[in-house]
């Protein structure tokens, strides 16, 4: 008899513990599930139980990490999601290639909380509006320590290119983000469909490889808060973050201009539960939501309503509220046909294969 | 002299295969963030373990796909071994031949070939797309448990149960099976292992919003490290821990042969 | 007297048919079809260019480097542990399996927290006044983040065999005059054969293949062949370029089956 008692021991404990872990966390909604999918860390956690409370819905999350990813895993496979987050330029793509369906804003009344600049600028990308929901925006630029710093002067592209911060760069590991700082270095379009631009700001960041600690998007902040990375290419929002940790790190908008971005959200064409799609879109604009995020992200909300309720110094801060005079030098990045994009990739890939 | 250099040697490889993993332990305690200076003793990082609904939901993904595909795979594995030894050797060979495909294989391969097959059919990647995977890559760790304990001995064993009046079905459960057994465990805890320990293929096969503790590592590390994932950690090697020492007190009395 | 019925069998035929045989075929068609349909050899020939080779080199260089290292490592192991009254009591299970339950994603990340600029290893040398050490994102972490992740594929292999090599050989081969030297050439290593094979098989296949260790401690900056080709999948979208230079990655471990053919009669069964 002990023969069977081995197995059944590490089967029974395996259980026990599956179903232990099994019971604190399960919960599934009465009103359905969405599946929704977003960059890594881009909302409080908060809301999803407060949505989940709120509607009944279940959420079932997942991330990735840059939109390449997103484009890929939703044109080529037989996954479906309800709701996704992404930025502009791929919006544009995924509206281009009918990846996207149309929301009912019938059912999203809180959009009217949206900043009509902000929708009028989204009109670029997905014209009329009828695709996507913006749901954050904000700026790159460079964050740097100054006490590794030193008494260099940071404001311009080219400071990444300073032999000084040999290995302590952090440059963005995503095709469109790291070819803009090659192409506006050099004053070219972030946006352009030359290839010898686009050969020129490929061979810069070969040039800068050496230079190089790591490429990172995400993870970035973490790098140049405990101090690994001297300089870095981050977003606005992430400063916020960064500073808190450590109150060396500085964020500028480099003076050649930058790229800006909206991210917002849209539903899939093969939706499976649209109405709690729209519920989630619906919810997201709400004032108090957008404020939960911003206090968690700070980035430059799109939400007038939560906007108007920010206090005087956080509305002063340049690094989450981009003044005027440094939103002029910014330009977001625009849908590019396929070959275009072959081009960048190829690029890039010979930029990473170095 | 010989005797100590021996030892020094098999602390100096213990410490290198534990001294990473003691290190995530002490870190998981750590009352900061860091992942270098300790400031304070704390549970705080258990507690955001334990509130991140992704992380237990990988947990929970992670262990019943685990459990599931190693039991199915034993089973398949172990009525394999039964049925080629009915077989002849050179039909046997080319099956074993082809059970050795998803071992040798690179994991990138075996992920990325199951991932096209289901695109093929469109089969939608979730949870059972998996499973699928997982019992695919098991199985061969089981036939190559089974099979030598599948040998004479075993022959012989059952044809004197049958002389004796036995029946097949009764030879089978009880002389039989008893055999295989050693082998059948080390193949289902190979098994087991197999499944936890994977992430590529798991990369490829899964779909949305289905993660395991794997690729929630994976994407965790790409927005940075938090120390709850060192709690994971610790928390696994010390289940790990028992559960090991359970198996493997209770198989030292039946000699069961338990390396892998 | 035949056990069972062939049929049992059967299940496990088709799992091998549905599971293994015909998702290979289709990178097989994926790999030789090129982007409008047609069939291509060009996918296959893209690992000749510039960028995909100096990849394939690199990868091949550092999964031979870190073979290497695990050999070196593993072999006096399996011999201490063939001696030691620990190996026969399941202390290997111990040593080597744990590791392999804490999951290959935490084992790497362990090393990324040891490594890092400011991680751990760091500010111990700095306390103790020691320059810190710039190992994070070079091929060296590389290196070691294989070796630390593959050991175990190495050691289980050689003790497997090592341990059953028959005590009265060696003696009949000391009473024939053999020295230590003779013997450990002569016989322990021509007998441990098929474990240092399927050893190499086991560790030098994921490494050459890896994307993960190379992306979690090489900082993007180093391109392996696997991570040439996760990202034709997972960024570029294009399956059929990364299908063909998955079929190349086939040509190696169909060598290595070969090999294993070669030298391991056992059918496989030294790989577990």
């Amino acid at each position: 008899m002990i023969k069977k008692h081995s197995l059944k021991l590490a089967m029974l404990l395996s259980l026990a513990m599956v179903s232990m872990i099994a019971l604190s966390s399960c919960r599934s909604g009465v009103n359905g599930e969405i599946y929704i999918y977003c960059y890594g860390d881009y909302y409080d956690q908060e809301i999803i139980e407060e949505f989940e409370d709120e509607t009944g819905i279940g959420v079932v999350q997942d991330s990735y990490d840059t939109a390449e990813e997103l484009y890929t895993l939703l044109s080529n496979s037989n996954t479906s999601y309800d709701c996704i987050c992404t930025s502009d330029y791929m919006i544009g793509k995924m509206i281009e290639e009918g990846m996207l369906s149309e929301i009912d804003f019938e059912n999203v009344p809180a959009i009217k909380n949206i900043d009509p600049l902000i929708m009028e600028k989204s009109n670029e990308f997905d014209p009329g509006n009828k695709y996507s929901v913006p749901y954050q925006i904000g700026v790159a630029g460079i964050a740097y320590n100054k006490k590794m710093v030193g008494n260099t002067v940071i404001d311009s592209w080219d400071d990444l290119w300073n032999p000084k911060f040999k290995d302590q760069i952090v440059m963005p590991d995503s095709v469109r983000d790291a070819m803009m700082i090659g192409l506006m270095k050099n004053g070219y379009s972030l946006n352009t469909t030359n290839e010898a631009e686009i050969a020129k700001a490929a061979a810069d960041l070969t040039e800068q490889k050496p230079l190089v600690y790591k490429y990172a998007n995400d993870a970035a902040r973490d790098l140049l808060a405990d101090g690994s990375a001297a300089v870095g290419v981050i977003w606005n929002g992430e400063y916020q973050y960064t500073t808190d940790l450590n109150d060396d790190v500085e964020f500028i908008v480099p003076k050649e201009g930058t790229e800006f971005f909206i991210d917002s959200w849209a539903i899939p064409k093969n939706v499976a539960n649209k109405e709690g799609a729209e519920a989630w879109l619906n919810f997201l604009c709400k004032k108090k939501v957008a404020l939960t995020n911003f206090d968690y992200l700070y980035y430059t909300t799109p939400n007038l309503a939560a906007k108007n309720a920010l206090d005087e110094d956080i509305l002063n801060d340049e690094s989450i509220f981009p003044t005027d005079e440094t939103l002029k030098r910014c330009y977001s990045l625009k849908t590019l046909d396929s070959d275009t994009m072959a081009i960048y990739s190829k690029y890039w890939k010979k930029v990473k294969a170095k | 002299m010989k005797k100590a250099l021996s030892s020094i040697y098999i602390i100096i490889i213990m410490l290198f295969l534990y001294l990473p993993i003691f290190a995530l332990m002490v870190l998981s305690f750590n009352e900061a963030k860091s992942m270098a200076v300790f400031t304070g003793f704390s549970l705080n990082w258990y507690v955001e373990l334990f509130n991140s609904r992704l992380i237990m939901y990988a947990v929970v993904n992670t262990f019943t796909i685990a459990i599931i595909s190693a039991t199915v795979a034993t089973i398949i594995g172990t009525a394999a071994v039964v049925g080629l030894d009915a077989m002849r050797p050179k039909t046997q060979n080319v099956i074993l031949a082809a059970n050795n495909i998803p071992m040798l294989n690179a994991d990138i391969v075996t992920g990325i070939s199951l991932m096209l097959f289901f695109l093929i059919l469109r089969v939608p990647q979730g949870y059972m797309t998996i499973l699928f995977a997982h019992i695919t890559f098991s199985i061969p760790y089981v036939v190559l448990s089974v099979r030598p304990r599948m040998n004479r001995k075993t022959d012989r064993l059952f044809e004197a149960a049958m002389d004796l009046g036995a029946s097949r079905k009764y030879a089978f459960r009880k002389v039989v099976l008893p055999e295989l057994r050693p082998g059948i465990l080390s193949g289902f805890l190979l098994a087991f292992t197999m499944s936890v320990d994977d992430f590529i293929i798991t990369y490829f096969t899964k779909g949305a919003g289905i993660n395991t503790i794997s690729t929630i590592i994976y994407s965790q590390v790409k927005i940075g490290i938090r120390p709850s994932l060192f709690a994971l950690s610790t928390i696994i090697f010390v289940v790990a821990f028992v559960a090991l020492l359970i198996v493997n007190i209770k198989s030292k009395k039946q000699e069961v042969e338990l390396v892998l | 007297m035949i056990i069972a019925n062939k049929k049992w069998a059967s299940p496990f035929i088709i799992w091998i048919i549905i599971g293994t045989i015909i998702p290979i075929l289709s990178i097989v068609y994926y790999g030789m079809t090129s982007k409008d349909g047609g069939v291509t050899f060009a996918n296959l020939g893209a690992i000749f260019s510039h960028d995909n080779l100096q990849a394939l080199e690199l990868s091949l260089l550092l999964a031979l480097v870190s073979t290497i290292i695990c050999l070196l490592i593993a072999f006096p192991m399996a011999m201490i542990l063939k001696d030691s009254k620990y190996g026969k009591q399941g202390f290997l299970i111990f040593v080597f399996i744990l590791p392999m339950w804490m999951n290959f994603l935490l084992r790497t990340m362990a090393w990324q927290v040891l490594l890092e600029r400011n991680g751990v290893i760091n500010s111990i040398l700095t306390a103790v006044g020691l320059p810190r050490q710039a190992i994070m994102n070079t091929p060296g972490a590389i290196i070691l983040g294989m070796v630390y992740d593959f050991l175990p594929f190495m050691i289980l292999p050689i003790y497997n065999v090592v341990s059953k090599i028959d005590k009265h050989l060696l003696e009949a081969a000391y009473d024939l005059g053999a020295n230590k030297i003779t013997v450990f050439t002569k016989v322990i290593i021509p007998l441990s054969v098929p474990g240092i094979v399927s050893g190499i098989t086991m560790v030098f296949i994921p490494a050459l293949t890896t994307f993960v260790i190379s992306n979690m401690l090489g900082g993007g900056k180093i391109n392996l062949i696997g991570n040439i080709i996760e990202q034709e999948f997972t960024v570029n979208s294009n399956w059929y370029l990364g299908s063909g230079l998955s079929l190349v990655m086939m040509v190696f471990i169909i060598i290595s089956m070969l090999l294993l053919n070669k030298f391991d009669k056992t059918g496989g069964a030294s790989l577990v």
